[in-house]
């Protein structure tokens, strides 16, 4: 019989090389110089960005304070909260949503936490959880209507941005909740003594060296690397970000994997929570605005898609570095904030552009 | 007729230093049909990618109407008047007729004002000449495929096309629209147009096309008059060798036990509760067996199979009993589970997850298998991704590669390998062979004789009739939902197959 087996291999190779050129896959399949091979990586393109971001820095190093590794320190440990918000940001994406709501969900766990730390001296033991459910609530929540309801996430991440936030004010009063005692004529001490926990969570470790935040936000991404690269769920977000259909017709439970990646960034949006409140030694219901945008920058200058079925957590770290730095390098030098806005805004442009003129 | 439309001389493309496409010849004629015919990924696309401005860095010379042209942009192109008429439709769904056809050139009284009335009365005309009386007024996509690929037409011509590209217009249309549209293009040839027609159905190329142009592996291996080419030898060019035919002899035997049996199946349509896509449909499948559902699109036979795997959830009722063992409710996941498989008949929408690798395309419907408590055995899914490259023999640069840069033919395989990987007893197979070469068709062929041999059912759709009679041990003919024929291997013929499908 003359089959396809027993023709020499050359025809089958013939048929592949020009294959995928032809297509509009594009000539990924071609051989290349090391150079372009490596710019077609993510990660590269990511690294390449934040090198160029610690050239700047190197330049306008402040009369030597870039170079003392307390201005790293001090980046890092200003970076945590975004970062760990940029943790639950990177899933959430990859299933091709996006999660707006995560600024709102951390005022609405910092303030609870603060209140039951501060004002009700309750122990971490047991106010930790309940914050850390508390935020894994609204990303279920937000789940569930996205996978179940056919919610565009766009639209019920922006409800829970909005109720969240009023969530906050509500149990707050509209105040910042402080470490106070307030006294029966309505006067009130302001305490200099803070929760164990408060405290720890502001502390440095390793020889005061690295912040107990950015620990944890290291944690969170490790957690994040876990989940994505390790676990079957990781799987089904990246197949439900790529293909839903594919991704459902291969028994993938679409809506537990939804319902999952949000209610993972609920969660990192609690941890986050709590790290704000400690970090402020208050509960500020206004807390958190705005931070949903540049967890969403960092992201995506690390070079996830928001299309959805493409990214990965170790690209969001250069992310967060990258954005790190750009704000460190413009503080120590005294940029004005007006100035350091615009000048944000350029590089993440920038930097967006740099990751995407490659891929086509 | 000699008046040259298009002269390409010596062209040549390559991509990042490979050569996709070197030294070839193509001339089109006003008043002519010419196929371009290959097998996938031997430069057919990439040369009217050249002609049509895409891809404007090329080696050799283009002449279009006489002139040697380089088109900066797919626009200029069809300013010029070469017009693709794309698989995937060009028309923005939402706006109605009239605006489609004049998209970015619109008529108008002054440089401000759309000439409103000017512009539907040329649709009309226009679209009469393509024998099309529709509401101009309404949004394309509420009409039918057909319908759109005519309004295409249409707006070629409206562009003052005189080459038409066509690139598979068949595969998005039903089997029964496919004459009127050949009608069509037989009018534009009388008309004076040149047609530049890609298929890779073999009855298509013989029905359509005045010339052949066979390209393979990016040469030029001849052109010549459809008459002064048989079947026989333009398979042969295209791949490069002998094939004894196209589809190799159905071997093993038929078994007796039942694997799949369906009983009073019935679909609900999910856009409307009151019809039935499906109606009280009953048959069984044999170990070793396999049973082509033939229909038009429309009969209902692609929606059994989905709704057989459970792709459309509790909208569909009847039994189901695989190997004796009832299974139920329908779900995909418990599908998988109970050993049935389907491979849809729309890889870009519901097969390929196209960024992720490889093998984990392979992996993605067996996944629990290879894990353990949710943890991902990587060296598990390795070996079942290089066990299914190796016997479906999946030509590729390394596992890790992104599927989507695979070939047609390679990524059906991928997705083939991809239920092979669950252990199915009953395989659906709803067109396996949509948009693969002829060489990876054969292989897939192969692969369904091996399967059967191996005591699997297989539920087969194909619209290729010659398939269907090649493979098929039983026909079974849909028409409006139910089964209106059967027909055994030896008594099955296209005849009586159209005129079950057609519901005489």
């Amino acid at each position: 019989m003359t089959t396809p087996d027993s023709t020499p291999a050359e025809a089958a190779d013939v048929g592949d090389a020009a294959a995928v050129p032809a297509g509009d896959g594009g000539g990924d399949d071609a051989p290349r110089s090391l150079v372009r091979d490596l710019l077609g990586k993510a990660w590269v393109r990511a690294f390449l960005a934040l090198v160029i971001i610690l050239v700047i820095g190197c330049v306008f190093n402040a009369g030597g304070t870039f170079f003392r590794w307390s201005a790293h320190r001090d980046m890092l440990r200003q970076s945590s909260v975004y970062g760990i918000l940029a943790c639950g940001m990177t899933m959430v994406i990859i299933t091709g949503g996006i999660d707006l709501g995560v600024g709102s969900v951390l005022a609405a766990v910092g303030v609870p936490y603060s209140l039951l730390m501060m004002t009700y001296g309750g122990s971490a033991v047991w106010v930790v959880p309940l914050c850390l459910c508390i935020g894994t609530v609204c990303g279920v929540w937000n789940g569930f209507l996205i996978g179940r309801f056919r919610f565009q996430a766009f639209i019920a991440t922006l409800a829970m941005m909005t109720f969240a936030r009023g969530f906050a004010k509500y149990i707050s009063g509209g105040r910042k909740v402080m470490n106070a005692s307030y006294n029966p004529d309505g006067t009130f001490v302001y305490n200099t003594t803070f929760p164990e926990f408060t405290e720890w969570l502001n502390s440095r470790v390793l020889g005061n060296n690295l912040a107990v935040v950015t620990i944890i936000m290291l944690s969170c991404m490790f957690v994040t690397y876990l989940v994505l690269g390790k676990l079957t769920w990781g799987r089904y977000i990246y197949s439900v970000g790529g293909n839903e259909e594919a991704a459902r017709l291969s028994g993938v439970p679409v809506l537990t994997t939804k319902m999952l990646a949000y209610g993972m960034s609920g969660l990192f949006c609690a941890v986050a929570g709590i790290c704000q409140a400690a970090q402020e030694y208050q509960g500020d219901p206004e807390a958190g605005t705005g931070y949903e945008l540049t967890a969403i920058g960092m992201v995506v200058i690390g070079g996830t898609s928001l299309a959805g079925g493409r990214g990965a957590i170790g690209l969001t770290l250069i992310g967060v570095l990258t954005m790190g730095y750009l704000e460190k390098i413009l503080s120590l030098n005294a940029v004005q904030e007006s100035s350091r806005l615009m000048l944000t805004a350029a590089i993440i442009v920038i930097a967006v552009l740099f990751q995407s003129s490659r891929r086509k | 007729m000699s008046d040259t439309l298009v002269k390409m001389t010596g062209v040549g493309k390559s991509f990042s230093g490979v050569s996709v496409l070197r030294n070839v010849n193509f001339t089109l004629q006003a008043g002519e049909v010419h196929v371009l015919a290959g097998e996938n990924g031997a430069g057919k696309s990439t040369l009217i990618k050249i002609l049509s401005g895409v891809h404007n860095e090329f080696t050799g010379t283009m002449e279009v109407f006489g002139k040697a042209v380089r088109f900066a942009s797919p626009l200029e192109a069809s300013r010029t008047g070469i017009s693709v008429i794309h698989q995937e439709m060009s028309l923005i769904p939402q706006m109605d007729v009239v605006d489609n056809i004049f998209l970015g050139r619109e008529l108008r009284h002054r440089p401000w004002r759309v000439d409103r009335a000017a512009q539907e009365r040329e649709t009309r005309r226009l679209l009469a000449r393509l024998g099309l009386d529709i509401n101009l007024r309404k949004p394309v996509e509420e009409y039918p495929m057909p319908v759109r690929q005519r309004i295409e037409i249409a707006k070629a011509l409206a562009f003052e096309a005189r080459v038409f590209i066509m690139d598979e217009p068949t595969s998005a249309i039903p089997e029964a629209d496919v004459a009127r549209l050949f009608d069509i293009i037989r009018q534009l040839r009388r008309e004076g147009f040149g047609i530049v027609y890609i298929s890779h159905k073999m009855e298509e190329i013989y029905t359509i096309a005045d010339r052949i142009t066979v390209l393979r592996n990016g040469e030029w291996v001849g052109t010549a008059a459809a008459t002064d080419m048989p079947e026989r030898d333009l398979v042969k060019r295209m791949v490069g060798r002998e094939l004894d035919s196209r589809f190799p002899p159905r071997l093993g035997t038929v078994g007796t036990e039942p694997r799949l049996a369906v009983r009073n199946f019935s679909l609900r349509d999910p856009d409307n509760g009151d019809r039935r896509l499906v109606r009280d449909v009953s048959f069984t499948v044999n170990r070793g067996e396999i049973v082509g559902i033939s229909g038009l699109q429309g009969s209902g036979n692609s929606e059994l199979l989905n709704a057989l795997f459970g792709s459309y959830g509790s909208l569909a009722t009847g039994t189901v009993e695989l190997d004796g063992t009832v299974i139920s409710p329908p779900a995909p996941g418990k599908s998988i589970a109970a050993g049935l498989a389907l491979l849809t008949n729309d890889r870009k929408a519901s097969g390929l997850v196209p960024d992720a690798s490889i093998v984990n395309n392979i992996s993605l419907a067996s996944l629990r298998r290879m894990s353990s408590r949710s943890w991902v055995n990587a060296k598990k899914e390795m070996e079942a991704a290089e066990r299914q490259r190796r016997s479906l023999r999946i030509r590729l640069r390394s596992l890790g590669q992104p599927i989507a840069t695979l070939s047609g033919g390679n990524q059906q395989k991928t997705l083939l390998g991809r239920w092979l990987e669950t252990g199915p007893k009953v395989l659906l197979l709803d067109e396996p062979t949509r948009g693969v070469d002829v060489g990876a068709k054969f292989e897939i062929y192969d692969l369904m004789n091996q399967l059967t041999a191996a005591g699997l059912a297989i539920v087969l759709i194909t619209s290729e009739l010659p398939e269907l009679l090649a493979m098929a041990d039983r026909i079974l003919v849909m028409h409006r939902g139910g089964i209106t024929a059967e027909f055994s291997r030896e008594n099955a013929t296209q005849e009586n197959i159209v005129h079950a499908a057609m519901g005489a």
